[in-house]
C-alpha cells in the first residue's frame, strides 16, 4: 500500500496545457458535433451553409488556439510526423479534409440552396463525408486526453465517452441556436437533443464516479464543484426547455435558449476538466526505506 | 543488448541536492528547470512520520508514453534505452509533458536568468536558443555516455562516461549502468536489495530503480 505522502511529491496542477488547449477541445468538439448535426439537417431540407460555416469556424478557432500555445509555431507542420501512435498527429491529419470538405460544401451550398433537393446532392455527400471525418476528429480529441498518462483525470477511460457525447450535444445545441435565424427546428432535433443531454449527464456521472477512485483529491473536488451547477443548469434546465419547445406552438425561443445552455454547459465542463482538474499523479513511495541497512561496498570505480 | 538504468538507494540519499546542482551545472538548465531533482517527502501521520528523500527525473521508460504521444517524433528511445528529444523537431506542444507520469519534462518559453533580467557571463556563454519553446528533460548525460563509450570507457564505472548526478552524489546513493550486463554495478545492487520502480502499474517499464532494503535471500 502506498503510504500517505506530504510535502514534495504531492499532485500539482499541470501548467503545460492552459485555456488555449481547452479552446481546442471546446471548438473542435462543438464544431465537429455541429458538422454532424448540420449534415443530418441538410438531409431534412435545411440549408447547410450557416451551420457548416459556424462549424468550420469553431474547429479552425480551436486549432488556431493550439497553434498559439505551441512553443515553436513555425514548426507546426512537424505535427504530421507520427501517425503510427500519436493521436495528435491523427487529429491533424483529419483536420485537413474536415475543414476542406466542409468548407467546400458551405461554398457550394450557398449557390445550390435555391435549387431542388436532387441538385444539392454534391453538397449533401460532401457534408456527410465531412461529418464522418469530423466524428473521427472528435474521437482523436478524446484519445489525446486518454493518452495523457501524467494526468489521472484525463487518462480515465470514461472521459472519452464524455468528450464524444459532449461534442455531439454541443453540436445539436448550436443547431438549435441557429433556429433563431433559420426558422423552427426540425422535428427530430429537439428529441435528439433530449437524448443527447441525458446521455451526457449519464456519461459525466459515470466519469465522476470513476475519477473518485483513481484521481487525486483536488481533481475530484474540482469536478464535484462543477457537477451540480452543470446538472441543474446544463441538463435539467435544458431538458425542461427542450420539452417546452417540443410542446410549444412557437418553439424557436425555448429551443434556442436550450441550445445555448447545452453548448455552454459542455464548454464549461471541458474547460474545467482541461484546466482545473488536471492534477498530476504525484509521486509514490510504496516502501519506506529501512535505514541503517544500506547497500555496501564500492559503488563505483574510478 | 544494453539498457542503461539508474538506481537510487533511498537509505543512502540525504537530500543534499548535490545531484541537482551538478545536473544544472552540467546541462546549464535555467532557473526553475531541474532535470534531476530530489523530492523531500513526509510519510505517515504524527507521531509516526518519516522523511524520505527521493531522487527523480526522467525514468527513461522502456514503454515511454511521451514517445507515443509525440506528434513530431522528436521524442525517441535509443537502442540503449535512453529516451532523448531531438530539439530541432520538437514543436513544443506539451503533449509529452502531460503524458509523463513523472513530471520530468520542462518547457521554457523565454530565456530565464538566475539573477535578475541580465544573464551572468556563464549563462550568456552557455545559452542555447534551441532549448527555448521545446520540451527538455534529463538525458542521462547521453553526450557524456557516448563520449566515454567512444573512448572505451564503461558508463557507470568510469566517471568520464557517467551522468553528472551519479558522479556528484556524496553518499553514493545513485548508481548508473547497463541492467542487461549481469556484472554491472546496477545489476549487482538490484540482486542484493529489495527495490521498486515508481508507478509501475502504468506499464511504462521505467528505467529508474529505488532500493529500500536488503534482499532477504
Amino acid at each position: 500500500m502506498t503510504p500517505d505522502l506530504k510535502g514534495g511529491g504531492a499532485p500539482r496542477l499541470q501548467r503545460n496545457w492552459d485555456s488555449r488547449a481547452a479552446c481546442n477541445f471546446i471548438g473542435g468538439g462543438s464544431g465537429t458535433g455541429l458538422l454532424a448535426a448540420a449534415a443530418l439537417a441538410s438531409l431534412s431540407g435545411w440549408p447547410y451553409y450557416p451551420a457548416g460555416a459556424l462549424a468550420v469556424a469553431l474547429i479552425g478557432f480551436g486549432l488556431s488556439m493550439v497553434w498559439l500555445e505551441i512553443g515553436r509555431p513555425f514548426r507546426a507542420l512537424n505535427v504530421f510526423f507520427h501517425p503510427q501512435t500519436s493521436w495528435m498527429t491523427r487529429e491533424a491529419f483529419l483536420a485537413l479534409p474536415v475543414l476542406a470538405l466542409a468548407g467546400l460544401a458551405v461554398l457550394l451550398d450557398q449557390h445550390f440552396v435555391s435549387l431542388p433537393f436532387q441538385a444539392q446532392l454534391p453538397v449533401t455527400v460532401l457534408a456527410l463525408v465531412a461529418a464522418l471525418l469530423g466524428l473521427g476528429f472528435l474521437y482523436c480529441q478524446a484519445r489525446i486526453l486518454h493518452a495523457s498518462q501524467g494526468v489521472p483525470a484525463w487518462r480515465e477511460p470514461t472521459l472519452q465517452a464524455v468528450i464524444i457525447v459532449t461534442g455531439i450535444t454541443e453540436g445539436l445545441g448550436l443547431l438549435l441556436v441557429l433556429s433563431l435565424f433559420l426558422g423552427p427546428p426540425l422535428t427530430w432535433v429537439v428529441p435528439a437533443s433530449i437524448v443527447a443531454v441525458v446521455a451526457r449527464s449519464a456519461a459525466w456521472e459515470h466519469y465522476r464516479r470513476q475519477v473518485k477512485l483513481t484521481s487525486p483529491a483536488p481533481a475530484v473536488a474540482v469536478l464535484n464543484r462543477v457537477s451540480l451547477p452543470v446538472h441543474i443548469l446544463g441538463h435539467l434546465l435544458a431538458i425542461i426547455l427542450l420539452v417546452a419547445a417540443f410542446r410549444a406552438a412557437s418553439p424557436v425561443v425555448p429551443a434556442a435558449i436550450a441550445g445555448f445552455v447545452l453548448f455552454a454547459a459542455g464548454a464549461w465542463l471541458k474547460f474545467n476538466v482541461v484546466t482545473r482538474a488536471a492534477f498530476t499523479q504525484g509521486f509514490a513511495v510504496p516502501f519506506v526505506p529501512v535505514r541503517g541497512r544500506a547497500s555496501t561496498g564500492v559503488l563505483r570505480r574510478g | 543488448m544494453t539498457r542503461y538504468v539508474m538506481v537510487a538507494d533511498l537509505r543512502r540519499c540525504i537530500g543534499c541536492q548535490t545531484c541537482t546542482a551538478a545536473c544544472k551545472q552540467a546541462n546549464a538548465t535555467p532557473p526553475g528547470v531541474q532535470w534531476r531533482r530530489v523530492l523531500d517527502m513526509e510519510v505517515g501521520e504524527y507521531p509516526d512520520v518519516r522523511r524520505v528523500f527521493v531522487p527523480t527525473g526522467c525514468q527513461h521508460c522502456a514503454e515511454p508514453p511521451c514517445e507515443w504521444v509525440c506528434p513530431s517524433t522528436a521524442t525517441r528511445r535509443r537502442a540503449d534505452g535512453i529516451v532523448q528529444i531531438v530539439y530541432d523537431l520538437c514543436i513544443g506542444c506539451g503533449a509529452c509533458a502531460v503524458a509523463c507520469p513523472y513530471e520530468a519534462r520542462y518547457k521554457v518559453e523565454k530565456r530565464r536568468f538566475a539573477f535578475g533580467d541580465q544573464p551572468t557571463a556563464d549563462e550568456d556563454l552557455r545559452a542555447d536558443d534551441s532549448l527555448i519553446g521545446v520540451a527538455t528533460k534529463c538525458t542521462f548525460c547521453a553526450d557524456t555516455v557516448d563520449a566515454g563509450l567512444a573512448r572505451g570507457l564503461t558508463p557507470g564505472e568510469d566517471p568520464e562516461a557517467t551522468p553528472a548526478c551519479v558522479n556528484s552524489c556524496i553518499s553514493g546513493a545513485l548508481a548508473f549502468g547497463d541492467i542487461d550486463d549481469p556484472q554491472s554495478r546496477v545489476s549487482q545492487l538490484l540482486r542484493d536489495n529489495k527495490h521498486f520502480r515508481m508507478h509501475e502499474e502504468l506499464g511504462t517499464n521505467p528505467g529508474f530503480y529505488y532500493l529500500w532494503d536488503q534482499s532477504s535471500s
